[in-house]
């Protein structure tokens, strides 16, 4: 049977590029000395480092742990000894420093003993595989870094209907995934399995694009091979189908609403190479250490490489060999959606898909030159693949006015850049609505320090009160004292007095008494 | 002539019983502009617009006795946003007043503190902690940067520092096209 296919609205075809890297197989690199390990590889809270300086760590050992319910832990690459806990540039569009942990290597690389390998999977409950899942630091490899328990997680009363695995990688230049699928389709379609008995999912379907024959016919040899259930369906080659909701569209006709996720229409995609970390998280017990990635561009030996964690994009480099005087940039992600690194110090992370070098000679993707005044042509609102209005949310965005822009959906953009490809103005829409984005959250957050600040001043407030009247009840209190003792003292001041008065009159009687008594006998004589 | 006035004083009667129902049913404490004012400055209780508090300020601006540009903290957003919620033209920022106010929070250096508790009076937000002879610091995530507490320290120990950036509450730049001049 063969599957009819759904076309979502928009993309755009370009050249892929890919023949450079996806040619030669899956390279090892040889293990760097120093590996830098950042607590924050993936979307959620950073996780906390659970080692100390000096502390010797062992290969797949966790030496931090995730903080939080989004939160993923970290783990050695490698075995070494642990010489720093500080911040260090991470691979970030702001080029900020972040905390690290830095294993210097011992040159052993031997493993920990906390391998539990299990054959079949359905030893374990759905539940126990989410928290082994968990515990291996597996988050998606497809380049967001979402830990990947949470997406494996179904509702009590959700169904999971089809279970995707992206294998389309439409972005130019990648070609990581194409040659996972190639030299490790049996480990992706285990660790399928896998995701299929958490999930319960009643059907698996594994999208490839058109353009990686080779891959689709590994996977569908590995499927006959391992005898389980699983489509394997070709998808057109067009940008950006590998985005989730594009895939989901393309094999369900499925539209995902904005603010929903695709398992309350049934549907989970996973990438491929998550499905492989999955395999190998619950199957050999191995945590997530390692990924293939990507070098393409200006480089002397283009490919794909597989790097433990932490390895820096200059010691990576240094090994492919690139021209330093030639190069332009150096971009992390692919070239639609990936950023430039300011500098090449920067550790190599779950999400690190792919490391384009550019110079003058290769072909750019979007135009550099100066951006004109826009015509209102349209263009971009016909590429958009999520039906969005862009050159609306370009004027909002512009002239700041960002109620306007969450109006027209800001927030449902996927920053795919198909509108920034086709302007023929060369405006970089795509930076306008993540200046755009990032600008309201931090709106929101200033927001919720100001209503915080404001209830510890009214409280202060309050409390100023409330202790001034204490003070004056306290005043009042001790008054009343004050009186109640004076009126104590008047009665027996009162009792003196009177005791005094009786003296005295007594003694007056006394003295007229005597003077009576002494004119008596006067009188008499 | 006489059913007319019977039936019109019924009326009066009977939508004046409305009306004192509905005033007392119906009562709003308070002025709710005030609060509405309140709800978009940007709480730091500086005092930099002359009035005690963000409160004040804003009871200030609904009684039309102050201007709505003269929060430094909140900058030009919050004067636009003033603008709006009380329709008058946005007026423009004063000379010291920065358009975009770099956010900073206070430090103590410890070294140097003698625990007199005087910045801990000072702090409208109660965001410093300590007691008497016992050194203080700053709680970083309270405090909102109003420098209260800089002019009672008797030996200059706290100084402002800005937020630190971080890859949370990094914000991606405003694009900016550099033009080159062709000779």
């Amino acid at each position: 049977m063969i599957r009819q296919l759904f076309r979502y609205k928009g993309g755009v075809k370009l050249s892929d590029h890919k023949q450079e890297s996806s040619s030669q197989p899956i390279q090892k690199v040889t293990l760097p000395k120093r590996l830098i390990l950042p607590l924050q590889q993936h979307i959620g809270a950073p996780a906390s480092a659970i080692v100390s300086v000096g502390e010797r760590v062992l290969k797949g050992q966790m030496i931090a742990k995730s903080d939080g319910h989004i939160s993923a832990p970290v783990h050695a690459s490698t075995s070494g000894r642990v010489v720093e806990i500080t911040d260090f540039a991470i691979p970030h569009p702001s080029g900020l420093k972040a905390p690290c942990i830095v294993i210097e290597s011992d040159g052993n690389d031997a493993w920990c003993d906390h391998r539990k390998p299990v054959d079949d999977c359905h030893h374990y409950t759905p539940e126990q595989i989410r928290e082994h899942i968990r515990h291996a630091g597996v988050v998606g490899l497809g380049g967001a870094g979402f830990p990947s328990f949470l997406k494996l997680t179904v509702g009590s009363e959700r169904v999971v209907e089809t279970l995707i695995l992206n294998g389309a990688e439409c972005e130019p230049f990648i070609s990581c995934d194409d040659r996972l699928m190639r030299e490790r389709a049996e480990e992706i379609i285990k660790g399928l399995m896998v995701m299929q008995h958490a999930l319960v999912a009643k059907a698996c379907v594994i999208g490839v694009e058109e353009n990686k024959p080779e891959a689709a016919a590994a996977l569908r040899s590995a499927i006959s091979a391992l005898a389980v259930e699983v489509e394997v369906v070709e998808v057109p080659t067009l940008y950006p189908t590998g985005g989730e909701k594009q895939l989901i569209k393309i094999l369900t006709n499925k539209e995902i609403p904005p603010k929903t996720l695709p398992i309350e229409k049934r549907v989970v995609v996973h990438n491929v190479g998550t499905a492989a970390a999955v395999y190998r998280a619950i199957c050999l017990g191995e945590p997530l250490i390692s990924r293939v990635i990507t070098i393409a561009g200006a480089v002397k030996k283009p490919g794909n490489y597989e790097i433990p964690f932490g390895i820096s994009a200059a010691q990576l480099l240094e090994q492919v060999g690139i021209e330093e005087e030639s190069v332009e940039r150096i971009i992390h992600g692919g070239p639609m959606m990936g950023f430039a690194l300011n500098t090449l110090d920067v550790p190599l992370i779950k999400t690190s898909n792919c490391l384009l070098v550019t110079d003058p000679n290769t072909v750019p993707l979007r135009n550099k030159q100066l951006a004109l005044a826009c015509i209102r042509c349209g263009s971009c609102a016909d590429v958009c693949p999520i039906n969005l209005l862009p050159q609306q949310l370009y004027w909002h965005s512009r002239a700041k006015d960002f109620d306007k822009a969450q109006d027209y959906n800001l927030f449902d953009c996927i920053e795919c850049g198909c509108c920034d490809y086709v302007c023929p103005s060369q405006i970089p829409l795509v930076q306008y609505f993540r200046f755009a984005k990032t600008s309201i959250w931090q709106a929101e957050q200033d927001k919720k320090q100001a209503e915080l600040a404001k209830e510890r001043h009214e409280f202060r407030q309050f409390r100023i009160e409330r202790e001034k009247a204490e003070k004056k009840a306290r005043h009042k209190a001790k008054a009343a004292k004050v009186a109640a003792k004076n009126v104590g003292a008047d009665d027996k001041k009162k009792a003196i007095e009177e005791a005094m008065a009786r003296v005295k009159a007594k003694k007056q009687q006394q003295e007229a008494n005597v003077s009576a008594s002494k004119t008596e006998p006067g009188d008499n004589t | 002539m006489l059913s007319a006035i019977i039936v019109l004083t019924l009326l009066a009667t009977v939508f004046g019983l409305i009306l004192g129902f509905a005033a007392i049913r119906f009562k709003v404490e308070g002025d709710p502009i005030v609060d509405q004012i309140d709800s978009l400055l940007p709480q730091t209780q500086c005092g930099q617009c002359t009035y005690p508090g963000c409160r004040p300020y804003a009871q200030a601006i609904a009684n039309a006795e102050a201007n709505i540009n003269q929060c430094p903290p909140g900058g030009e957003t919050t004067m636009l946003a003033l603008a709006d919620l009380l329709g008058v033209d946005p007026l423009p920022l004063g000379a010291e007043h920065q358009a975009e106010p770099e956010a900073t929070v206070a430090f103590i250096i410890e070294d140097t503190c003698i625990g007199c508790t005087l910045c801990i009076q000072a702090c409208p937000v109660d965001a410093i902690l300590g007691a008497a002879k016992q050194m203080h610091t700053v709680i970083e995530s309270e405090c909102t940067g109003c420098e209260l507490c800089i002019p009672p320290c008797p030996v200059d120990c706290i100084i402002m520092q800005p937020v630190k950036q971080e890859t949370r509450n990094w914000k991606w730049p405003y694009p900016v096209q550099t033009l080159e001049l062709r000779k």
